[in-house]
């Protein structure tokens, strides 16, 4: 029996609950906090499901999606993002991105997790969609093609991930590529939930499906700076120079995506300026109630001080890739606030001009809502704790494809090539120098 | 290019005898087609009709409604008083909780204007042809009756996404927790048109005629004749989302609907009668 479970974790890098056992004592507290936090959201969340969600939930009929979507949406955007991100390396063979595929894999998978835990709370009759949506589908409804592509993307992340640990390469790329592609599908299709709403001239159209996925990069590059660096500083030995190499070569994947998204946003507000359904939507961000949420935290915290600090690091100051990525998932976080809520703040009769109608509405997350939210993060946040321990940093277990006459440098971790009659450590030394 | 050209003066006229009946009765029918596209062109972008004059043509465009009976309402804006007993009507009826409804009633306001300073709207599902919550919906929970154009809940596939609820233009859905399920007007399917009746709670409690229910696809039925007309200018709401909706409007005061129901006998401005 230990035999075997030593052979197991040699395999796939696991050091197994040991490794949590031994975790220093703020680990610990950390982790305990997240996990007291998941399970208070969790039990608040179920409370909400027993008293009815119109008792407790600050949502309305009119602005019938609150933060639990919001939330769910920053999860679900973030594990396409991670997917996105991590398949350029080892699926499309971009040797600078590979170090990176397997923390960003298994955050994908968590970060699902984490909004599946959350889209529970917010649906009112969630054991029914797992009946009718397979006895009663709907092909023609987005939200029939989001639960049915999303869970398809799960079962091939999850897959890969089995295929990355067992360092079976060929499958995982190629269950890579069917969960990148189904996954953009998803993520696409879930823009198009928004998108082709009709009566919602704020969401309708063709831009949020493309907006989904070019947001989605942004955000899994800054997940996966922001996780490994972090990792960096719960665990040092992470970092290698195949490493650095990687960090460095999403810093510029991120910087690329966050200028993309700037872009986007600038010709969102000078289009919407114009536009008679979508103007009072747009002066709430420039002027009104969302104007803190647009300015200081969508552009500020999101775009503009990450870029800034991104490039300052010029992919080599960990720290500050840190802090940059840490604050941007906060601004991703509002950012997905301003697409879900402002979107129905203007009533389908306020055009017609009725007194009832004039203003635009108004919602505020009430308490059950945060605590049902906060459910999917902090579970989220404790899986990639205890993934940290647990998984040894997911340093790399030569889990990435290795070229012909190339070996992993057990010092840096970079792939070495052996020139003729050379052993590994007569390369090694010759690379680094040691003479 | 050079045209030839054709001196119209030294022409001899070939008289009316050379038309055939049928050319004469095919360009007839498109003289009045163009006035209806002209009249009522409001009327022909917007009803359930798609591409067909109403003008033009009496039992033949019937047979163009896609339901039969085609259940519509015209709502005649200017008889709406605000007294709100259909919406009382429909609370009780069909049990719609405190926090719901599933009508209501709007008010605009105008300055400036001589003869009325308020109107009211009653709004409520628009039955529309091209749903978009049918669309929405993951499960079919909510879909268009096949024979009579209702769209109508099935409360048991419900999974509460609210994803109708956003779909919807009209504002016409909301969660009952009750019913464990979205809920909205059924033009009263399940407590009144099933069980025979043939008005809905809201017209049958409505004192003035506002709410005018009936069958689109009957030629002797009001709403059909209130629709199939020129006289009066017919709207839905929110035209722009080509929903097509079975809720029309229009101000429909006693006098114009009153010719409208005598066969549309014009009746010419009597100085002497006013």
């Amino acid at each position: 029996m230990n035999g075997r479970m030593v052979n197991i974790s040699k395999r796939w890098g696991f050091h197994g609950i040991e490794a949590l056992k031994n975790a220093s004592p703020s680990y610990k507290i950390t982790m305990g906090l997240f996990a007291l936090l998941a399970l208070t959201g969790a039990a608040i969340g179920v409370h909400g499901m027993i008293v009815g969600y119109h008792h407790v939930y600050g949502v309305s009929r009119q602005v019938s999606w609150g933060l639990l979507i919001s939330t769910y949406i920053f999860c679900v955007v973030t594990s396409t993002g991670l997917c996105i991100i991590s398949s350029i390396g080892h699926v499309f063979g971009g040797e600078a991105f590979m170090p990176i595929a397997k923390r960003a894999v298994f955050m994908s998978i968590m970060f699902m997790f984490g909004g599946f835990c959350i889209i529970f709370f917010d649906i009112e009759n969630p054991f029914r969609m797992a009946i009718w949506n397979v006895i009663s589908p709907n092909f023609v409804s987005n939200m029939w093609w989001m639960g049915t592509l999303y869970g398809m993307y799960l079962v091939f992340m999850i897959v890969e991930y089995y295929f990355l640990l067992e360092q079976n390469h060929s499958l995982s790329r190629l269950m890579g590529f069917f969960g990148l592609v189904v996954g953009i599908a998803a993520h696409s299709n879930l823009g198009a939930v928004f998108g082709m709403l009709h009566g919602r001239p704020f969401w309708y159209g063709p831009y949020l499906p493309i907006y989904f996925i070019f947001s989605a990069g942004m955000s899994g590059g800054c997940a996966i700076l922001f996780f490994t660096t972090l990792g960096w500083k719960i665990n040092p030995e992470i970092m290698n120079q195949r490493m650095e190499r990687a960090i460095k070569a999403v810093t510029q994947v991120t910087i690329f995506l966050i200028s993309v998204i700037i872009f986007f946003t600038i010709w969102k507000i000078i289009t919407g300026m114009v536009s008679e359904g979508k103007h009072l939507v747009i002066m709430s961000f420039l002027t009104g109630d969302y104007a803190i949420n647009f300015w200081v935290f969508e552009i500020f915290l999101g775009m503009l001080l990450p870029l800034f600090l991104l490039i300052r690091s010029r992919g080599n100051n960990f720290n500050l890739i840190m802090y940059a990525t840490g604050l941007m998932m906060v601004g991703i976080f509002f950012m997905r606030y301003d697409i879900v809520i402002p979107g129905q703040i203007e009533s389908v009769y306020h055009s017609l001009g009725v007194v009832e109608e004039a203003k635009l509405l108004t919602y505020t997350p009430s308490f059950h809502e945060i605590m049902a939210s906060l459910f999917g993060i902090a579970f989220v946040c404790l899986a990639y704790f205890a993934g940290e321990k647990i998984l040894n940093g997911h340093q790399l277990e030569k889990h990435e494809i290795v070229p012909e006459g190339g070996y992993i440098c057990p010092g840096c971790g970079a792939i070495h090539f052996m020139e003729e009659g050379e052993t590994e450590e007569d390369a090694m030394k010759r690379h680094h120098r040691i003479w | 290019m050079k045209f030839p050209k054709i001196n119209f003066d030294d022409m001899k006229n070939e008289g009316t005898g050379s038309v055939t009946a049928h050319e004469r009765r095919k360009f007839l029918k498109l003289g009045l087609a163009i006035a209806g596209v002209y009249a009522g062109g409001k009327i022909l972008s917007l009803t359930s009709i798609v591409g067909t004059a109403h003008a033009s043509g009496g039992t033949s465009i019937v047979k163009r409604y896609p339901y039969n009976p085609h259940y519509s309402m015209v709502i005649r804006q200017s008889l709406c008083i605000d007294c709100e007993r259909c919406v009382d009507a429909c609370n009780e009826i069909n049990n719609v909780p405190e926090y719901g409804y599933r009508t209501r009633i709007l008010t605009k306001k105008y300055t400036g204007t001589l003869d009325k300073r308020v109107e009211f709207i009653p709004v409520l599902c628009n039955h529309c042809n091209d749903a978009p919550c049918v669309r929405a919906c993951p499960t079919k929970a909510t879909y268009k009756d096949p024979v009579t154009g209702i769209v109508r809940m099935e409360s048991k596939k419900c999974i509460g996404c609210k994803t109708c609820m956003l779909a919807c233009p009209y504002d016409a859905r909301y969660f009952s927790a009750e019913r464990h399920a979205v809920d909205k007007c059924d033009f009263c399917w399940e407590e009144r048109l099933s069980k025979g009746d043939t008005q809905t709670g809201c017209s049958s409690a409505c004192p003035t005629g506002a709410r005018t229910f009936g069958n689109l696809t009957d030629p002797d039925n009001i709403v059909y004749k209130l629709v199939h007309q020129l006289e009066e200018q017919i709207w839905v709401l929110r035209p722009a989302d080509d929903t097509k909706p079975n809720i029309f409007y229009m101000k429909g005061n006693i006098r114009s609907v009153d010719n409208i129901l005598n066969e549309q006998k014009f009746k010419y401005f009597d100085p002497s009668n006013v």
